[in-house]
This record gives structure tokens, C-alpha cells and sequence, in this order.
């Protein structure tokens, strides 16, 4: 970004048609919006038809973007210089815009134009040629291409002042934080689980968070990277809410059932049996995981079908139908790759068979299920178990606070 | 009372300083490579140490590297990339005046079958891009400079030095030895082209024994200690967690003191210049324009450098004849005779050496005993004559 702007434009997507729910939508993308304002203090945000601007009274337009392509239900996000409505204040603006890029390379390029206040002397088509020909003059490396033009520069002319930008930046698509309702998601500490979860909260989906650890099986690091990748979401969704279940005793039964292969698939369940009884305690509607189809033995079709039953909630996933190399693209995005990648075990990649069963019979698993003692009391102490953590977006975490006293730095 | 002005030797730690390390090594002496809470904790000062010290250098916090001092960051820099681009080429170009650590481990290289070139130095003790250029051969692969001279205070002209290395001869490794330049001098690390850079704590009011080695991202090294996996590997040992947390502390000071000090340190290098150039028996060594705020050297020609030391140790200030790592030999100082000083003169060299804590006042009482040292030995070496 080259230059010191007035405003950011934000656009929004899907949303815009939804008829009657169109205003709920705006309201949840306003306070989402609002939330992340509060780094910028002086920034005001303006509503206004299938459209916020952000006034920013001097904040960082370069700042801030990066935060506000993370809100969801947003299209598109546009940095814009204002200026009065006059043409040549207009031109003066346009041509220091254009200065500012330093083309070096021929560069197609058109204005376009927008008369949305109609008092202005000069019309839409009067105007693209107006503000291109001291620009053509000005910048040799320019030449008109209408139809494809690689630089479009933007011209809207309206009441109170005109709005100069060429930049459209992606923003993160989908619908406002939690229009949706209210789901849980399975975290496990590895690449998929937390880009289900946040595909979950792009689709409009408040999400809680619920992780199973086997402490000491598994080490106090395994637990601080799954709160770390809580705390990634969270920067998405402003906070969030951690569940940690203690799944030690739960896995400990299961090898009484000495049945190796069968293992991950009654873990699996029993997962599933914990994280629905979490959702129901949070009013939450369905359960998310990260399972995409084949990847690993309890993720074969036939395993879905047998772990999916244990729960009565709807179970999505995300991630079902994409490659490793998407999802491992899109963890990279969003910035959980390399926490993702850090070489603690978790539950799962403890007491983990030679052959994992890629064919479960739901009559065996049944049969094991019903013969273990006390399988529904340790779910019912898992859950009893369970312990809760609200992770803020921008906080510090809690472990990096302990140690880290400024006054020895 | 006494007077300390060997600062280039090493600084008084600072009390905040000696406080955090006192209370880091009491609260937090887990073993940062521990699985445990108390390992984590290390872990956690030792990650915050290291961003705080690559902000201090602008550079990225996985580059730094810890050390137990500058002469082992030297050590590692030269020979240890030595070692490991020995495929590329064994040949070393560096100058006449560099440090101790710098210069014996290009000699050990020498002993080892690698080839040195060691560029001489002008009269102000510098050299010039051109002559790192002219000197560059097919297999070179390590060019070391030194930022700042520790016994005269010239500053080479490191960025020149760098960019045009780099744009000529990209492969060639440029390190440089920072450690009489940080918090004196500005240095731009990232624009000039440096892959290796050597900083010690205890030259800028933190603890002895810590230091570090900046290694530009894509450089590997053979380590020189061999062991654990510590410092990525290029450096075993368990980390020093309280002096490295001391260190970060003395370089975010020294970062942001930098500009009032060198001022103030300036203003009165200046005083004793002014001063010294009145006594007509001395010969100032240090230039007056690009050297450093905080060394000034002088010579009394034909008299031995120890006996000036001595004599004003007696009268309560604290200076030095040379580099402290040099000092305890008495032939000539080697930098000044590649400066082009006469053996007289480099064999009577005093270095007076600045710290922040130095007033007019300190300086002042100084040169009152300067001035009635020279004529009591003029007396002295006239009734000789």
C-alpha cells in the first residue's frame, strides 16, 4: 500500500440478498467488526446499503486490512482516498494516486467512473474521460483497454466528497460469525481439525472447541499448542471457547477390550459420545470434525459410518471432499500450518495399532461397547471432567505470561 | 576514588543488569532442552531474549545465535564456515587490524592449509571496498572486517564494503566483528549485506561470558563445540539462560540510549582531542572524523605505554595501552604499526575509552593528570638525556 488513505471500503457478499435476515447478517459483521476496531481506536465504521466504510481518522489503512480480509461475510475490501466533489480536485487526486504507483512496465488501464450523486456537472461517461486524459498525459507507461484493463481506477463521485481506489482485496467470503447457530469442533492438535473449524466459522457457525488429552500420556505441550491454535481461531472469531476433556481413563478401558484394531474406532465414538454431550450442554446443533474421506484408516467411508453413529447431531465436515495439499494450503492461510506441524503427540497418535481397522463391523463395536464396564460412567466423568477455557483474540496466553517478566528485558 | 576509562576493555554491568540475571538464575534455572514446567519456563525467557535481541539488530529472531562472548561468535563465524564451504574454496580475506579472536583464527586456518590475504590498512587504520574487491579470488569464501577498531576507534566503511561485495560476488561470505560498533555507531545489518555479525554483552554494561553470532538465514556452519542441538544445532551446550536474558536487556538499553550517549560521548572525545593535541610531546593515533565516539589513543613516543599506565593508575584512572586481549604482550601494537606509526610510537600507545556514565567533570581530572604526568616525566626523560 502506497499511501495514506481516508477510508476502507468493505463490501459484502452473499449476504446482500438475503432479504429480511440481510439486517441480522449486517449486525453480526458490525460487531465483529467493531470488536477488532477497538485495536484502532479513532477508526468510526459507517453503514451503509450492502456496504460498510471505515473512516480511519488517521489509523493504518495497512494495519488494519490484513484484519478486516479475516472477517467473514465480507466480499471484498478497497482502501480509498477522499477527496471534495470537484472535478479538479478530483484530477489532482487521481494523477498523485496514479504518481504514487511509479509504472514501470505498459500497463493497460481505464477509469471508471461512478456518478452517484447526480447535482455533479459532469456525467459518469464525461468523467472516465475527463480524469484519463491527464493520466495518459502524465504516465507514459499507460495505455486504455476497457475491456481488460490490468489498473481500474475508480472514481465515485457522491454528495459530500468523491472516493478515489483501485485496489479490491479479497475479503474472507462466506456469512458473519455465528448467523448460523452454534456448533462444536473436535480439535485435535493436527493440520486438518482447525481448518474445519474455521471453513465451520466462515459458513457463519459459532464454534466451541472441544480437545481430548491422555495427560500424562501425553505431555503439558501437547495441551499449550492446542490452546495456541484456539487462540489462531480466535483471531477470527474475537474469543473462543476451549473444552479440555480428560480422556486418559476413557482410553485406558478401551485396551481392556484387547482388541487392537478396533481401537481408534471406539475412541472415535467415545469422542464423539463426549463432544455431543459438550453441545448439548452449549446449545450447540451439530459437531464439526476435520475427517476428509480416506485419509486415515478411521476416516475410510465404512469407519464414517460406524463412528458417525454414536451421535444423534448432525455431523459436518469440512474437509471431506479435499485433497491434503488444499487443506495443508488453506492451514497455511490461515496461519495454523506451523503450530499444526510442531511434534507433540496427541491422544490419538498414542496406544495407536500396527492395523487400525479400515472395516469396521458396527455389531462387534456394538457388542465391545456393551460388555465393557462402565463405559457410560467414564463418559459421564470425561465430561464432568471437562475443563473450560476462554481464549481472547489478542491476549496474551496465559503460559507465555507466567514467566515473561518485562522488568527483565 | 577511581576513575574508569577502559570501557572499550569491558563496562561496569549495569545494576539493573546484574539484578535480572541474580533474580533469573534464583527463579528460573531449569535447563531450557527439560520437558518439564520449569525447562518451559527457560524456554519462554529464552525465545523472549532472543526476539528482544534481533529487534535490537533489525534483524529476524531465528538468526541469533548464542555464544559464551564475541571471540567464540569470531571463532564460529570464520572457522566454522570455513569448514563447512571448504568445498567452494580455503581462501580467507581480512585486514590488518582486527581482534585477536578474529586474527588467530584465520592463523589457526593458515596452520590448517588455507590461504589468508590481509589487506593493509591506511594511516587512519582503514580499508577501502576496493581493496576487498582486488583481493576477492575464485575460491574465497569468507571476507571478515571489523566494524569499529578496539584500539584506535576507526569505523570501516562496512555497508560500502558489503553492498559492493555482494552485488560483485554474492557467494562470498561477509562477517563482520561488531563489538566495539554496537550502541557507538549505527549499523545497518540487513542493508549491508552482512551474513555473519559477533556482539558481546559485556562491552555495553551487560554480563561477561554471553554473547552472540547473527547468521544470516541460508548460512550454515560446522559447529565448532559439538554436542546437543541447542542454537540449531550450530552450537551445543545448555544455554546461559540468565546472562543471554541479561544480555537482551543491556542491548535494548544500549539500542535505546544509542543516540544521547554517542552524543555525549562525542562532545567529549572531542574535549580531549582539543586537549592532548596541546601537549606537545604526544601523538594522537585516533583520527578526529569517522571513528568512534567513546576510544580516543595517543602516544608518547619513547615512552613505553606501561609506565603513563601506571602512573596514572596511581593517581586513581584506569586506562589502557592496548586491546586487553593483547595488552599483557610488550611488543608494539600491531594496529598502530599497520597504521604506519613509527615503532616508538606503537610501542607507547594509550587508549582512553568512554562510557556513558563519563561527564566533563571526569574528563576534566584526567587530563589535569595527563598534563602534570608528561611534564614530570619530561623532567624525568630530560635529565636522562
Amino acid at each position: 500500500m502506497i499511501r495514506t488513505y481516508d477510508l476502507i471500503l468493505l463490501r459484502f457478499g452473499e449476504i446482500a440478498i438475503k432479504g429480511k435476515n440481510r439486517k441480522r447478517f449486517e449486525k453480526a459483521a458490525y460487531m465483529h467488526i467493531q470488536s477488532l476496531l477497538s485495536a484502532f481506536p479513532k477508526a468510526v465504521i459507517r453503514k451503509e446499503f450492502g456496504r460498510f466504510y471505515i473512516e480511519l481518522h488517521g489509523e493504518s489503512a495497512e494495519r488494519m486490512v490484513p484484519e478486516l480480509q479475516k472477517v467473514f461475510g465480507i466480499e471484498s475490501v478497497s482502501p480509498v482516498i477522499a477527496v471534495p466533489s470537484e472535478l479538479s480536485a478530483i484530477i489532482a487526486a487521481a494523477r498523485q494516486y496514479l504518481s504514487e504507483y511509479n509504472l514501470q512496465a505498459p500497463t493497460l488501464f481505464k477509469v471508471n467512473a461512478r456518478r452517484v450523486w447526480k447535482g455533479f456537472e459532469h456525467s459518469s461517461h464525461e468523467m472516465n474521460r475527463l480524469v484519463s486524459g491527464p493520466l495518459l498525459h502524465d504516465q507514459i507507461h499507460l495505455k486504455v483497454d476497457v475491456h481488460h484493463p490490468d489498473f481500474e481506477l475508480r472514481v465515485e463521485v457522491r454528495e459530500d466528497q468523491t472516493y478515489i481506489f483501485s485496489e479490491v482485496l479479497p475479503g474472507a467470503g462466506g456469512y458473519p460469525l455465528g448467523t448460523n447457530g452454534k456448533a462444536v469442533l473436535l480439535l485435535s492438535g493436527g493440520i486438518d481439525s482447525p481448518v474445519a473449524g474455521w471453513s465451520a466459522m466462515r459458513r457463519g457457525l459459532e464454534v466451541e472447541c472441544v480437545h481430548f488429552h491422555s495427560y500424562p500420556f501425553t505431555s503439558k505441550k501437547a495441551e499449550e499448542k492446542v490452546i495456541r491454535l484456539a487462540h489462531v481461531l480466535a483471531s477470527y472469531a474475537g474469543s473462543i471457547r476451549l473444552h479440555l476433556v480428560p480422556f486418559t481413563e476413557v482410553q485406558t478401558l478401551f485396551t481392556q477390550a484387547k482388541q487392537d484394531n478396533l481401537m481408534i474406532t471406539l475412541m472415535r465414538r467415545a469422542m464423539l459420545r463426549i463432544a455431543s454431550n459438550i453441545a448439548e450442554q452449549e446449545s450447540a446443533l451439530a459437531l464439526v470434525t476435520g475427517d476428509s474421506l480416506g485419509q486415515v484408516a478411521s476416516q475410510t467411508l465404512p469407519s464414517m459410518n460406524v463412528i458417525g453413529r454414536a451421535t444423534d447431531l448432525p455431523l459436518l465436515r469440512p474437509l471431506v471432499m479435499m485433497d491434503k495439499a488444499e487443506i495443508i494450503e488453506l492451514s497455511k492461510q490461515i496461519g495454523t500450518f506451523d503450530l499444526s506441524i510442531l511434534p507433540y503427540e496427541d491422544c490419538c497418535s498414542l496406544f495407536i495399532p500396527k492395523s487400525p481397522s479400515t472395516n469396521p463391523n458396527l455389531r462387534i463395536i456394538n457388542k465391545i461397547e456393551s460388555v465393557l464396564p462402565g463405559l457410560d460412567d467414564h463418559i459421564k466423568a470425561a465430561v464432568e471432567g471437562t475443563r473450560t477455557i476462554v481464549i481472547q483474540a489478542g491476549d496474551k496466553l496465559t503460559f507465555d505470561q507466567e514467566v515473561e517478566q518485562e522488568q527483565w528485558f | 576514588m577511581n576513575y574508569y576509562f577502559d570501557q572499550a576493555a569491558t563496562t561496569p554491568p549495569h545494576p539493573d543488569v546484574t539484578r535480572t540475571i541474580a533474580e533469573i538464575m534464583m527463579q528460573h534455572y531449569g535447563n531450557p532442552s527439560s520437558l518439564h514446567q520449569l525447562g518451559e519456563a527457560s524456554v519462554q525467557l529464552l525465545r523472549k531474549a532472543r526476539e528482544v535481541c534481533a529487534e535490537a539488530l533489525d534483524v529476524p529472531p531465528r538468526t541469533i545465535l548464542f555464544t559464551s562472548g564475541a571471540t567464540e561468535s569470531n571463532n564460529l563465524a570464520i572457522k566454522g564456515a570455513a569448514l563447512q564451504y571448504s568445498k567452494r574454496g580455503r581462501h580467507i580475506v581480512t585486514t590488518a587490524i582486527e581482534h585477536a579472536s578474529v586474527y588467530e583464527s584465520v592463523k589457526q586456518l593458515e596452520a590448517w592449509g588455507y590461504e589468508i590475504t590481509i589487506l593493509p590498512v591506511d594511516q587512519e587504520g582503514r580499508i577501502t571496498p576496493k581493496q576487498v574487491l582486488d583481493a576477492i579470488r575464485p575460491d574465497t569464501t569468507i571476507v571478515s572486517v571489523m566494524h569499529v577498531n578496539n584500539e584506535v576507534g576507526t569505523i570501516m566503511p562496512i555497508q560500502d564494503i558489503g553492498l559492493q561485495l555482494k552485488t560483485k560476488y554474492p557467494r562470498v561470505l561477509f562477517h563482520v566483528d561488531g563489538v566495539q560498533g554496537f550502541g557507538k555507531v549505527p549499523l545497518n545489518i540487513k542493508g549491508s549485506g552482512i551474513d555473519l555479525y559477533s556482539l558481546s554483552a559485556h562491552k555495553i554494561y551487560g554480563p561477561k561470558g554471553t554473547g552472540l553470532l547473527f547468521v544470516r538465514e541460508g548460512v550454515q556452519l560446522t559447529p565448532l563445540l559439538s554436542g546437543g542441538s541447542q542454537e540449531h544445532g550450530f552450537r551445543a551446550g545448555t544455554e546461559n539462560v540468565p546472562q543471554i536474558v541479561g544480555m537482551a536487556k543491556s542491548m535494548r538499553m544500549a539500542v535505546e540510549g544509542r543516540i544521547t550517549v554517542a552524543e555525549r560521548m562525542s562532545h567529549l572525545k572531542e574535549s580531549i582531542m582539543d586537549q592532548l593535541e596541546l601537549i606537545p610531546e604526544l601523538v594522537i593515533n585516533t583520527p578526529r572524523e569517522l571513528t568512534a565516539p567513546h576510544i580516543i589513543n595517543f602516544s608518547y613516543p619513547g615512552m613505553k605505554g606501561e609506565v603513563l599506565l601506571h602512573m596514572l593508575e596511581e593517581a586513581g584512572f584506569m586506562v589502557s595501552t592496548r586491546s586487553a586481549c593483547s595488552s599483557k604482550k610488550s611488543e608494539p601494537s600491531g594496529v598502530l604499526l599497520a597504521m604506519g606509526r613509527t615503532s616508538a610510537a606503537a610501542t607507547s600507545g594509550i587508549r582512553i575509552s568512554l562510557g556513558n556514565e563519563h561527564t566533563d567533570y571526569e574528563v576534566g581530572l584526567l587530563m589535569e593528570a595527563i598534563r602534570s604526568i608528561v611534564a614530570r616525566l619530561r623532567h624525568w626523560k630530560g635529565g636522562q638525556r
